[in-house]
């Protein structure tokens, strides 16, 4: 499709995203970017704009899953209501809603601070000379390269009360998963674990960006390793680092596949937002409610990315 | 710098230290994959041994010839390589002539389609669950690889956009302008010119696609049924009854399906790292 575009000046319709007319080769550059762009508009439109639009509708109507067709209207009814005898439907009424929102908070803050944490200490550690140093390179991409199910089954196994290396071997024969106020904490183990890594490749990345003279230069004044660390590293880093942060945040809000897989689809409904959407959804195929909380979910990260991109104006280029 | 001249005690006891951090960083890394490996190779009746015993018991391949045998198991590795490999095909096509636009024209809007592009990178998944899944069974597609295929293209294209950009500004401007000049079209330009310089990204950017839609879970339950892929099968793995979890071949499946993508990230090792700092996005 375009080859067929015009290249020569004289041809040159005028620019389709543009209020003014360019003409001549600004002009033909500008159609030939737009076809160039098509497919993947396209896509986008397809698989992402045209799903949250239907999400978003359906968030005000009365429908199932089974039969999207006879949907009716009933304005923010799906978030709150209250019937005559006094029962909350709304899923803002509904008190597990809120213990799933309150876990996940929960879950993304210590994991992606837990995560900060080590990821900064293994890309110090690799960042420095020493033998066996590109093994431990080789080493930190092993958890990262795991897919994420096979992880959790991993240490489900791990956490097994009878025969677990950790359940039965560290613990004595405690289930972990089984009682709530343990299995987040063991949650938030899996994904320190599993993404640990991914930060540490990034921090890395950063610290290699920076000049070695400065930190001679430092040295030759006699700043001490930690000084050295805390007034320079670290507000060099400081780009790198929140951009990493952002990303981690939202994949951790987004959490669904360590707790459906460890604690079963009733359990992960209280435990992470997606998963209580979900069930919603798909297993009580409320198509009204579970759009709903799916709007929901999606302001509450586009709030975040918001807060954190102004707050610490983060450069994504 | 001196230190081990001037005070040898500090200087070993540091090094000591240091490389203490180093065992304790490996073994957290490595251990509890390692730890499933050995599950892999072990019998079901030796799962109860002490930790010490378990790891010396005697080695089986049994859990092995067991998944193989797992009619699902074999489907879902079918399954999960035609899905994975389609939304990766189609990402990198599509996203190399975005970002051949993007990375190389200059016209109003892009600084907006950017934007919008990088929206959908962060977007929740579960926004889109529920019009998507009225969309897949409207056109009948539920329970279909293309019906999932399509819905992965929501990570894949965005992730091979915002990537290829960012290698394609880095690309020096003559070989295009060159190519110009000659009179090729955009299209040859950019499938004689750029592609070849661009094939280290291309492989990348694939990879690290081909990683994410391999891994998929949420789509992958809820769009299909009985045409499952991997990660499904092995969160589903059942035993001969409910409450009996086969740890040895749910171990084994893990493996087997892990292996290929380490032994591709080992090989691919450094372009992964450049791949993944490039526009620092997520993994």
């Amino acid at each position: 499709m375009t080859a067929n575009a015009p290249t020569q000046p004289p041809a040159a319709p005028p620019t389709p995203l543009g209020r003014k007319k360019v003409r001549g080769i600004e002009g033909a550059r500008a159609w030939q970017a737009f076809w160039l762009l098509l497919p993947t508009l396209i896509a986008i439109i397809l698989v992402a704009g045209f799903p949250l639009y239907r999400t978003i509708f359906f968030s005000a109507q009365e429908a199932n899953l089974t039969s999207p067709g006879q949907a009716t209207f009933i304005g923010l009814q799906n978030f709150w209501f209250t019937t005559a005898e006094g029962i909350g439907l709304g899923f803002l009424q509904d008190p597990q809603w809120w213990t799933a929102v309150r876990n996940t908070l929960i879950f993304t803050v210590f994991s992606v601070a837990l995560e900060t944490v080590f990821g900064m200490i293994i890309a110090l550690v690799v960042n420095s000379a020493f033998a066996g140093r590109s093994f431990l390179r080789t080493a930190m991409l092993v958890p990262w390269a795991i897919p994420t199910v096979v992880s959790a089954q991993m240490w489900a196994y791990m956490y097994n009360d009878s025969f677990g290396l950790i359940g039965q071997g560290v613990l004595g024969g405690q289930a972990l998963l089984a009682d709530s106020s343990t299995a987040i904490w063991a949650m938030i183990a899996v994904d320190v674990w599993k993404t640990t890594s991914f930060m540490a490749l990034l921090i890395l990345a950063g610290l290699q960006s920076l000049p070695g003279d400065m930190y001679e230069a430092a040295d030759m004044d006699g700043a001490s390793k930690w000084t050295q660390f805390w007034r320079m590293t670290l507000p060099l880093l400081r780009p790198a680092l929140l951009v990493a942060l952002v990303f981690r945040s939202l994949d951790a809000l987004r959490v669904f596949d360590i707790m459906y897989v460890m604690l079963g689809a009733n359990v992960a409904a209280s435990t992470s937002m997606t998963g209580y959407a979900r069930q919603q959804l798909i297993d009580n195929q409320l198509l009204g409610v579970g759009s709903a909380v799916s709007v929901a979910i999606f302001i509450i990260i586009m709030a975040i990315v918001v807060i954190y991109v102004t707050a610490f104006r983060v450069k994504f280029d | 710098m001196y230190l081990k001249r001037t005070n040898p005690g500090l200087f070993y006891l540091q090094r000591t230290l240091f490389y203490l951090l180093v065992i304790v960083i490996t073994l957290y890394l490595l251990l509890p994959f390692g730890w499933a490996v050995l599950t892999s190779f072990r019998r079901a009746t030796d799962l109860f041994l002490p930790p010490l015993q378990f790891a010396f018991a005697p080695t089986t391949l049994d859990n092995y010839t067991q998944v193989f045998a797992n009619a699902s198991f074999r489907r879902g590795l079918f399954f999960s390589t035609i899905v994975a490999i389609g939304a990766v095909a189609v990402s990198l096509l599509f996203g190399s002539f975005a970002a051949y636009a993007l990375g190389r024209f200059r016209f109003r809007g892009k600084q907006f389609i950017m934007y919008i592009i990088l929206a959908v990178s962060v977007f929740p998944q579960i926004a889109v669950l529920g019009g998507l899944f009225t969309l897949i069974t409207r056109f009948n597609l539920f329970d279909n690889p293309i019906g999932l295929m399509v819905s992965y293209l929501i990570f894949t294209i965005p992730f091979t956009v915002w990537v290829l950009t960012s290698f394609v500004r880095d690309i020096p401007g003559e070989l295009e302008e060159a190519a110009l000049v000659d009179g090729a079209s955009p299209l040859q330009t950019l499938f004689k010119v750029l592609f070849p310089v661009m094939m280290p990204a291309l492989v990348t950017t694939g990879l690290l696609a081909f990683i994410n839609a391999w891994n998929e879970y949420l789509f992958a339950l809820t769009f299909m049924s009985t045409n499952r892929t991997v990660p499904v099968v092995i969160a589903n793995y059942s035993g001969a009854s409910q409450f009996d979890q086969p740890w040895g071949p749910i171990m084994a499946a893990s493996i087997v399906v892990t292996i290929p993508l380490i032994t591709l990230v080992l090989i691919f090792q450094r372009n992964i790292v450049s791949g993944l700092t490039a526009g620092a996005v997520k993994g």
